[in-house]
């Protein structure tokens, strides 16, 4: 599936696009950065609630294809203009974790 | 490549927003390099972990990469406090980082088993009261 699938979920706000055209491979939740360094699957859709500019970094080094910001957290302009940059799509949504998960993984996502 | 290349970089132990910087920076050179892109995560991994480690506990410190033929050499080094206890610090789940860094989302006792996890050699030598230096081998 590529990202722009999820790009157009109604439920979800597009902070910052990406590359539309990437292909997606997973995806994954967490909230311990510590654990989601070591666990983030390359080209994954990460949804968390711990919005700051690590995790950014964090989603950079693992080579997260997209942030899904649940629970109405949101980031800084400053880190969402890096993440413009760096070409990693941010997604806010209302939702909580599992339900955006499973709306995701249940438009494509094996 | 047939040279060494050799990075260094000075860790700010005051700003825990910019923590990664240098982590960064070497994963765009060695994508920039063509080296295996596998062997660029294990490097940003490990680096990044170790990065945050020495803004954590140890003020800052100093991290030079070195790149061969055959392998991606890190060395972090740090004044800080140093280890009592280094297996204990080598369980995952155990950690002595602030409140404050938690909230951040690390201090799991994730960081030196994730190193360790993503490295093909893992060296800590350290001292208490004089610091830490970790070295870190990925090889290509």
């Amino acid at each position: 599936m590529k990202l722009e699938k999820i790009l157009e979920l109604p439920e979800c706000r597009t902070l910052s696009e990406g590359d539309p055209n990437r292909e997606i491979s997973r995806v994954f939740c967490c909230d311990l950065l510590s654990i989601a360094m070591g666990k983030a699957p390359a080209d994954g859709v990460w949804v968390t609630v711990m919005g700051n500019k690590n995790t950014l970094a964090v989603a950079s080094l693992t080579d997260t294809a997209c942030i899904v910001l649940a629970e109405g957290v949101s980031l800084d302009e400053g880190t969402l203009a890096k993440a413009r940059e760096e070409r990693i799509a941010i997604l806010a949504t209302k939702l909580p974790v599992f339900d955006i998960a499973l709306e995701i993984y249940q438009a494509g996502i094996e | 490549m047939s040279d060494q290349l050799t990075f260094t970089y000075e860790i700010d132990g005051e700003d825990f927003t910019r923590a990664g910087e240098a982590s960064s920076t070497v994963k765009n050179k060695l994508k920039m390099l063509g080296v295996d892109s596998d062997a660029i995560r294990k490097v940003a991994i490990a680096m990044y972990e170790g990065e945050i480690n020495m803004v954590i506990h140890a003020d800052g410190g100093t991290i030079t990469v070195t790149v061969s033929d055959n392998d991606i050499t890190m060395v972090l080094a740090d004044r800080g406090p140093g280890i009592p206890d280094i297996d204990k610090a080598m369980q995952e789940g155990y950690s002595t980082a602030r409140e404050e860094v938690r909230s951040l989302g690390f201090g799991a006792g994730m960081g030196l088993p994730n190193m360790k996890r993503f490295t093909d050699e893992m060296r800590i030598d350290t001292a208490i009261g004089q610091g830490t230096t970790i070295t870190m081998r990925v090889l290509l």
